[in-house]
């Protein structure tokens, strides 16, 4: 607590000295602090170059469209994951070489590796990529016009990046986190972890979490209120419907997070006792309610991922999805079952057998209805006519890993076998064998199926495969060693060790490693070579892969309101029954005018103030924590006294945009699907029946 | 299949018959609202399972619930958050039915008034355990006590700044359509406060002074 | 039922309304001040005490939910009711698991 006697530079600048800045004691942390701010003054001087910064602000940083909240997201999502694997490449490099004698970087550097690392896989990769796509994608598949709290959207996006803004400034400014992405007391309090890291860390957590929070309450009013006419529940394509459910777990588990961190900071800023180890702390209950939030939060991670896989393996099977129903239950089942398993992140934390065994048993349980998903997967691809295009390559990858991956999971719900290899890395194996296959594939598959959605080009096949085929060997290079590795009791987030018999196994792993770097290269070689191929692979009428659902109804990318005109449907698989009735691209007998929700720049300035204030919590600097407060609310009320917040498209000019695009449609020859990749495909895809 | 069936469009007091434009718009909002406030919900439970837990294994040589909890001041306050409830549900009926603004804007600062009077009850209880020693700082149940009941506090405090804001648009705006969702909202807000308290009541007091 | 087909009157009656939120009121004083009496009068054994007090309260809360919330059983929307029934089953998935995970490890590390 700040007393009246600290000096004025304690109440002006709070705990930050100069030597919180760079340079920092070694050498890669310099270089990592050089890149993020060289990286920060590129973009800024290529925007200023290319004097774009009055488009960037009006058009997308301060849009309420869906579409580009959707783009950014992603952006921010590729941003993080690039940083994220390089520390993992960091990590692996350590692990092999530190044995019997010291690695590359030092034990403590380690620790804030492997902390960031999870920590912005899960917040700043996963989350925003996943946010990223449902809001995109969800809107035009239920055939609506927008979410139904555009503004709000804008919020939670910007609290998001302001959290990621937080953690690209640990790593120039002063010292992440060492306490692991679950960050555990009592290490993780005062005196065990004294200075900013661990706040750092809280805060970077809170602004998500709060983002995650209010985005899937916006996700799930929508789904509930603006689906189009005929759109019942159970006409939703299946990502919509995995959409819903990682809303709802977004909604009811994001709390246990905000409980478990908000406690925390109780303990280091104000002296509390949840979590100490004297004074009636109690260490126990901070692992109850992190996971309570923790087990949800791995189902929100996969299951918008289930929904990809499903729309992935339907259309490049070219057959509807089988057992949609089943899916439906499934996906539900999972929902609700995700919080009756949270214990089993903590078997052997001391309470009796029985609890370990009934959570052991749900855990179990959860096998079932993702079995279900599997065999519907692998029936939807039976007898259909399957083009091995690259999201449909990652989708097999998927599909064989994950079973994998699923079954060792089983393994560890028995709380026997899981005291053998808690906290080995077997576990870390277990883990990324769920979320690289099943999440990270399933985002990439996404964003290589509807990237030519939003930007009106396809992206290059052979460089996609590349991807696929550097992703795919790269994982099970990495992390198939782990399995052996953990059962050889090597621990997580060794830094260093004596143990010789581990090092072919580390070193193999390494070659996995840069295979999942070169992999990431990979996507973006790909995305460079696609933009400078884009007028070969335009496909802007909007359907190249013969889509089943409403975002192929419209062009590429989607005028702001979306469509037209509200579709009507009335049945699943909507676009591929208009398709099918010949009516697909049929003028509308009227068009009417249509309003939108008009931008502001108030979404970016809550953000920045977020941050502002979480800045200013980690380095005690009170003053900008209040003001960065205050601004946050007033950003919120400020909001509330305007008026005026929409404004018109005339009927004209919705008209004038719609037979401009159905001209174009009625003008080009559909494409055959053998044709899919070539450069015919402009997207209209040729109906088969 | 659809899920709708029902006459009531959103929880709260519905205003469908008087005003059937200003009902529709409000619908999604309302919802909407209506899930962030469970979402609080869970938030107030995973307190309570907290503070029930530490109110059992962390006394660590502090005061127990007995001594820590003020019984009659508890009556006091929740006489007072009671009778708020009631007067907002009369605000929420001037909007309803009232075309006149003073009805609305008297029973909603009366509500306000009721609402600072327990901020008021509560701060002392604050002071008082302080007073005697008994800071969070002091026990794992102590940081529980005041956490829980603290942030039913910061809850109470919110509603009361927005009913503020709500003053100021009221006399700025008039009682448009956007206003009028607000003060349902808030109503939302206000009445779910008072749900939670019944529990801390019971949790806290009650089943403290039992112990 | 189309709720277009209910007949307004039935529902936007001010008086009934006034009476309505007066009951909420009147109920919820009855029941708390049951709940106090109980504590403070004490007259029978703890637990059986703490199932009273448990139970006032759920009841309590029913009718905030009932009279003031206007949460029905009969006329809410099935959307409101499906999210508050869920919210229940998560909050008491996660209490009552929490409860005895907690008193478990506690009972087992004395």
């Amino acid at each position: 607590m700040p007393t009246f006697t600290q000096d004025w530079t304690y109440w002006l600048f709070g705990l930050l000295r100069w030597s919180d800045f760079p340079p920092k004691a070694d050498g890669i942390a310099t270089f990592a602090a050089s890149l993020v701010v060289l990286g920060a003054l590129a973009v800024v001087g290529l925007v200023t170059r290319s004097g774009r910064w009055r488009w960037l602000w009006r058009e997308w940083l301060t849009s309420l469209d869906h579409k580009k909240i959707g783009v950014m997201y992603i952006v921010l999502a590729f941003v993080m994951l690039s940083r994220a694997v390089i520390e993992a490449i960091l990590m692996r490099t350590q692990q092999a070489s530190a044995i019997g004698q010291a690695g590359v970087v030092s034990a403590d550097h380690f620790a804030q590796l492997f902390t960031t690392h999870g920590s912005i896989m899960i917040f700043f990769m996963a989350m925003p990529f996943l946010t990223g796509l449902i809001n995109y994608v969800m809107p035009l598949q239920i055939g609506a016009r927008d979410l139904s709290f555009p503004f709000l959207n804008a919020v939670g996006l910007w609290l998001t990046a302001a959290g990621a803004a937080l953690m690209m400034a640990s790593l120039v400014v002063g010292k992440f986190s060492t306490g692991g992405w679950s960050g555990y007391p009592p290490y993780t309090e005062l005196g065990f972890s004294p200075g900013e890291g661990v706040d750092y860390w809280i805060w970077a957590v809170s602004l998500s979490s709060i983002g995650s929070t209010v985005t899937g309450l916006n996700f799930a009013v929508t789904i509930y209120k603006k689906r189009c006419p005929g759109m019942d529940l159970l006409r939703m394509p299946l990502f919509c419907w995995t959409a819903l459910c990682t809303s709802i777990l977004m909604i009811f588990a994001m709390p246990a997070l905000t409980v478990a961190t908000a406690l925390l900071a109780l303990d280091r800023y104000l002296g509390f006792h949840f979590f100490t180890n004297g004074a009636g702390g109690d260490v126990m209950n901070y692992a109850n309610l992190f996971w309570i939030f923790g087990h949800p939060e791995v189902y929100i991670l996969i299951l918008p991922a289930f929904g990809v896989w499903s729309e992935v393996i339907s259309t490049f099977s070219g057959k509807h999805l089988y057992g949609y129903i089943s899916l439906v239950g499934a996906t539900m089942a999972i929902a609700v079952l995700s919080f009756t398993v949270w214990l089993h992140h903590f078997f052997t934390m001391g309470q009796e057998a029985n609890v370990n065994a009934a959570f052991g048993i749900a855990t179990m349980l959860i096998g079932i209805p993702t079995g279900v998903k599997v065999y519907d997967w692998i029936l939807t691809m039976v007898r259909g006519r399957i083009r091995f295009i690259a999201p449909m390559l990652f989708a097999i990858t998927f599909l064989l890993c994950f079973v994998i991956g699923g079954l060792s999971g089983v393994m560890l719900a028995d709380p026997a076998i899981d005291f053998a290899v808690h906290n080995t890395l077997f576990l870390v194996a277990h883990f990324h064998n769920m979320l690289i296959p099943g999440t990270l594939f399933g985002m990439l598959a996404a964003y290589m199926l509807w990237f030519p959605k939003a930007f009106g080009f396809r992206l290059d096949e052979i460089w996609g495969r590349i991807a696929w085929a550097l992703w795919s060997a790269g994982f099970l290079v990495a992390f198939m060693p782990l399995y052996p590795l953990g059962l050889m009791a090597m621990m997580r987030r060794t830094a260093q060790t004596t143990r010789a018999e581990y090092a072919p196994w580390l070193w193999t792993a390494e070659v996995g490693a840069v295979l999942i770097g070169l992999g990431l290269a990979a996507l973006f070689v790909q995305l460079w070579v696609s933009v400078r191929n884009r007028a070969r692979l335009a496909a802007p009428l909007g359907d190249p892969w013969d889509g089943h659902s409403l975002e192929w109804a419209t062009p590429s990318p989607p005028p702001e309101w979306n469509f037209a005109v509200p579709p009507e449907v009335s049945g699943r698989d909507a676009f591929t029954a208009l398709k099918a009735q010949g009516i697909a691209y049929r003028e509308p007998e009227r068009y009417e005018a249509i309003s939108l929700p008009r931008g502001t720049g108030i979404p970016v300035v809550i953000g920045g103030a977020g941050f502002v204030c979480a800045f200013g919590l980690t380095w005690h600097i009170w003053w900008a924590a209040l003001a960065g407060l205050f601004a946050m609310w007033g950003g919120v009320v400020w909001r509330s006294f305007q008026t005026d917040l929409e404004r018109t498209v005339e009927a004209g000019e919705v008209a004038a945009t719609h037979r401009h695009w159905l001209s174009r449609v009625h003008a080009v020859t559909p494409v055959g699907r053998d044709a899919e990749t070539s450069a015919d495909n402009r997207g209209l895809a040729e109906h088969e029946a | 299949m659809r899920f709708a069936s029902g006459t009531d469009r959103h929880p709260g007091l519905n205003i469908h018959g008087r005003d059937p434009d200003a009902h529709r718009a409000a619908e999604p909002v309302i919802f909407g609202f209506w899930i962030f406030l469970m979402s609080d919900l869970v938030l107030f439970a995973l307190l309570m399972a907290t503070y029930a837990s530490m109110s059992l294994h962390g006394i660590a040589g502090g005061p127990t619930p007995r001594q820590a909890g003020d019984l009659a001041s508890a009556g006091v306050e929740t006489a007072l958050l009671l009778a708020s409830s009631f007067t907002f549900s009369l605000t929420s009926l001037a909007l309803k039915y009232r075309d006149d603004r003073r009805a609305l804007v008297g029973w909603m600062a009366l509500t306000g008034l009721l609402g600072l009077g327990f901020l008021g009850c509560e701060a002392k209880d604050f002071a008082s355990l302080i007073g005697k020693g008994w800071a969070p700082e002091l026990s794992g149940f102590l940081s529980a006590h005041f956490t829980l009941l603290g942030t039913h506090f910061l809850h109470v405090a919110c509603g009361l700044a927005w009913m503020a804001v709500m003053f100021v648009q009221i006399a700025v705006r008039g009682l448009d359509q956007a206003v009028a969702t607000r003060i349902m909202r808030l109503a939302l807000f206000w009445h779910l406060l008072d749900v939670v308290w019944i529990g801390i009541v019971t949790l806290v007091f009650l089943q403290g002074s039992l112990s | 039922m189309n709720p277009r087909n209910i007949p307004p009157a039935t529902r936007d009656d001010p008086a009934r309304e006034r009476r309505h939120s007066l009951l909420g009121l009147v109920s919820s004083a009855l029941l708390t001040g049951a709940a106090f009496a109980l504590v403070l009068a004490q007259p029978f054994a703890r637990p059986v005490l703490l199932a009273c007090i448990a139970a006032l309260a759920l009841v309590q809360i029913g009718c905030q939910l009932f009279f003031f919330l206007h949460i029905d059983l009969r006329r809410s929307h099935r959307d409101d009711l499906q999210l508050v029934l869920f919210t229940s089953l998560v909050i008491v998935l996660m209490v009552a698991g929490s409860m005895w995970i907690l008193s478990s490890q506690h009972a087992m590390m004395g």
